[in-house]
């Protein structure tokens, strides 16, 4: 007899092989399948359902390497029921995922483009696979630019390998905090300052910007006025998900389903819903 | 197509041939103070001789001065009841070791026949097929409901006071989606169904029944009395270029006015036979070792649907109403190519503080300033 649910609604069993702390309210954690069993194909700025047991589940980015699918990524803030369950196991559990959900960046549209990555916070995270992407074909690209903002230098994420990109002659990376800690010795102020401060081609260049909503709308606002167009831009939105397969209704922007149009969106597509009050 | 004549004695028939074949029969019957849908093994349970009086916010029950089997209009209930259970078990967990086990339901064997399918809800039927069955996805359960469903639709001898299928081009009559079709016909001492056949197993079922040939005068008198129901809506609505005007008139004080009167209490989505969000819950036993998810429905009036950290998208009154009415009448044809609105009242006669979608798109038309409409006349002149 045929099981009543389709088969993404039913979640896989993943252990956690390894937790890594970034910050003091986030991890990254790197899964395989149970079964030993296929990888995990997905493309750079999909997400899945992460369940954890008896406690509930919720939406999270994939944060790997695309080109390296046995080893599937998250990296999960804590900031609720779920996320803090979440983070509370450890490595040889399991955990149950369901994915990989959504739309995803333009990495291949790209190619023979500029292209500026701006990102607020765990925002990051969704675009960390698209940074692994450019840098394995780095030839097919013009510049690559990443402007990352966090709110403390203790809050950045990806510590290592921000130093490593920001060590390469071909990436340009720019770090900013909202507030200075410690013996930063970085940039302050909001991610958007650091978007007069940067060279590119304007007209053939693909920004993709993941942050908090306010942060993405400046950020647009600053990328137009350099005279990026619309089309070239692509931004990540958050709605609440239940099913992440546009069954359950509950993540409408408008007319689209985040979980099945999004997450990942050209700006031309909801400049009509974008910043529209309570939508 | 044949149209034939089924005398409303052998009406029983009609259920016994079905629930012989398997189906779990389901039609009107009085319920608490309301005509709801529920089991239907005998025509005694019918609501013989009752209508309702509907107008915003109300609902009554009355006797009519005949025998009538459906002589009524909607109740609280649609089909969805069967279709998309308000709650539903999707799968059962067990811990294993440091991993788990994962036991899903299986597909429901029952059929439903469905008995006295106004042409509304089959509309809102075929909405919320579109919904579940024709995208990437589909929702199994659905499906496999479905696609045993057979339906046996009713057109309207009356109009409620609520109802305006007729703006929304769904009513009175069944024009699609149904295996049989039955018009009730009461003249003097002659009480018979005019009966269309939509499928070829309607036409087989039909065929274990005794009927005759329809006149030439009774269906005459059939087409009058849906012309009749079609000239009684007790609603109406304008609906010309009724997308954009949502699209243009996110903010507009008629949402605050709308406001100050909602409960949110959900009763508008949960009437509606379109209406299809749902929610997931897990639930754990004492012992944490097992688990269960269900699917609920939901109800976008509430605040956590739009819940992310932080707050919900839509946390003020007006914006969970605008979402609700928007989604009807806008959203939903650039999702799903149709309205979401059927036009069958439900959500005017439930509404406790008799909140009325057609009033507000009334409001909403009448109070655009003159501008906005202008410019985008004018551009969509233009365009065309
Ligand atoms: C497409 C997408 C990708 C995401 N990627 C990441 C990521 O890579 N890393 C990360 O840390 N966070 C990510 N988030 C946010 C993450 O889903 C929320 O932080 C999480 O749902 C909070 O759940 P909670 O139970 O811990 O919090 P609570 O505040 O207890 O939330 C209660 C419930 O509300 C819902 N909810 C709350 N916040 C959100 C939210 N932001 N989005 C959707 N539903 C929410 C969930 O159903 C949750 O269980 C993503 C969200 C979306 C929509
Ligand atoms: S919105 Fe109201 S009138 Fe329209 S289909 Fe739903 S309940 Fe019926
Ligand atoms: S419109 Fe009426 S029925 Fe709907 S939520 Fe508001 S008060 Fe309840
Ligand atoms: S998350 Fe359920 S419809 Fe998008």
């Amino acid at each position: 007899m045929k099981s009543i649910i389709p088969e993404p609604m039913i979640p896989k069993p993943f252990r956690i092989h390894r937790k890594l702390k970034e910050t003091h309210d986030t991890y990254t954690i790197e899964l395989e399948s149970t079964n030993g069993a296929d990888g995990f194909p997905f493309s750079a700025g999909q997400f899945n359902m992460v369940y954890v047991f008896g406690v509930g589940e919720v939406p999270i980015s994939i944060s790997g390497d695309p080109s390296i699918p046995k080893m599937l990524r998250h990296t999960t803030r804590s900031v609720g029921t779920v996320t803090k369950a979440i983070l509370k196991l450890r490595s040889g559990d399991v955990l149950g995922v369901r994915g990989p959900f959504g739309s995803h960046w333009p990495v291949n549209e790209a190619v023979g483009n500029d292209v500026i990555i701006v990102a607020g916070g765990i925002g990051l995270a969704p675009l960390r696979p698209v940074l692994y992407s450019f840098i394995s074909q780095r030839d097919k690209y013009g510049k690559i630019i990443l402007l990352y903002g966090a709110r403390t230098p203790e809050d950045l994420l990806y510590k290592k390998e921000l130093e490593q990109w920001r060590g390469r002659f071909d990436l340009e990376v720019k770090v900013i905090v909202d507030s200075a800690t410690g013996n930063w010795r970085g940039n302050v102020g909001v991610v958007t300052t650091l978007i007069p401060r940067i060279q590119f081609d304007p007209l053939h260049t693909v920004a993709m910007i993941c942050g908090p909503e306010v942060m993405m709308r400046y950020t647009l606002k600053e990328l137009q006025s350099r005279g990026i167009k619309n089309e070239n831009i692509f931004v990540s939105m958050e709605r609440n998900m239940k099913c992440g397969i546009c069954l359950c209704g509950h993540c409408q922007l408008g007319p689209k389903f985040v979980c099945k149009d999004g997450p990942v969106f050209c700006y031309d597509h909801i400049k009509e819903l974008f910043g529209k009050r309570e939508i | 197509m044949n149209i034939v004549i089924l005398e409303s004695d052998h009406l029983q028939i009609l259920l016994d041939v079905l629930r012989k074949r398997g189906y779990q029969v389901i039609g009107p019957t009085l319920g608490d103070g309301a005509i709801v849908y529920d089991g239907l093994n005998t025509t005694a349970n019918l609501p013989i001789g009752w209508t309702d009086e509907q107008d915003g916010g109300t609902y009554r029950l009355k006797k009519r001065n005949d025998k009538a089997l459906f002589g009524y209009n909607v109740g609280p209930h649609s089909w969805k009841k069967y279709l998309l259970p308000s709650e539903l078990r999707l799968w059962k967990i067990k811990r294993n070791g440091n991993s788990f086990q994962i036991v899903t339901e299986n597909e429901a064997t029952q059929k439903f026949a469905f008995i006295g399918v106004r042409s509304c809800d089959i509309h809102a039927i075929s909405i919320q097929d579109k919904v579940f069955m024709n995208g990437q996805y589909i929702d199994q359960h659905y499906k496999s409901q479905r696609k045993d469903t057979f339906i046996v639709a009713v057109n309207c001898g009356k109009a409620g006071g609520t109802c305006f299928c007729v703006s929304m081009n769904s009513g009175p009559r069944a024009t699609f989606g149904f295996d049989l079709a039955m018009t009730e016909i009461l003249e003097g001492e002659n009480h018979y169904f005019l009966i269309e056949t939509g499928t070829e197993l309607g036409a087989e079922i039909l065929r274990e029944i005794p009927h005759k040939e329809a006149s030439e005068k009774q269906k005459c008198a059939a087409d009058d009395i849906l012309k009749n129901t079609a000239e009684q809506m007790g609603r109406s609505m304008d609906t010309s270029n009724i997308k954009d005007l949502f699209y243009r008139n996110h903010e507009h004080p008629r949402w605050n006015n709308v406001a100050e009167r909602c409960l949110t209490c959900a009763n508008c989505t949960m009437v509606c036979p379109t209406c299809f969000c749902t929610t997931i819950e897990d639930v754990t036993d004492l012992t944490g070792e097992h688990a269960e998810r269900w699917r609920k429905l939901d109800s976008c009036f509430t605040m956590d649907f739009s819940y992310i950290h932080g707050g919900s998208v839509r946390s003020s009154i007006k914006s969970r109403y605008r979402q609700w009415i928007t989604h009807k009448l806008a959203t939903w044809i650039d999702q799903f190519g149709t309205s979401g609105c059927v036009g069958c009242g439900r959500c005017i006669t439930w509404c406790p503080v008799a909140i009325d979608i057609t009033e507000e798109v009334d409001a909403i038309r009448k109070s655009e300033p003159v501008s906005e409409r202008q410019t985008t006349e004018a551009v969509e002149i233009k365009g065309s």
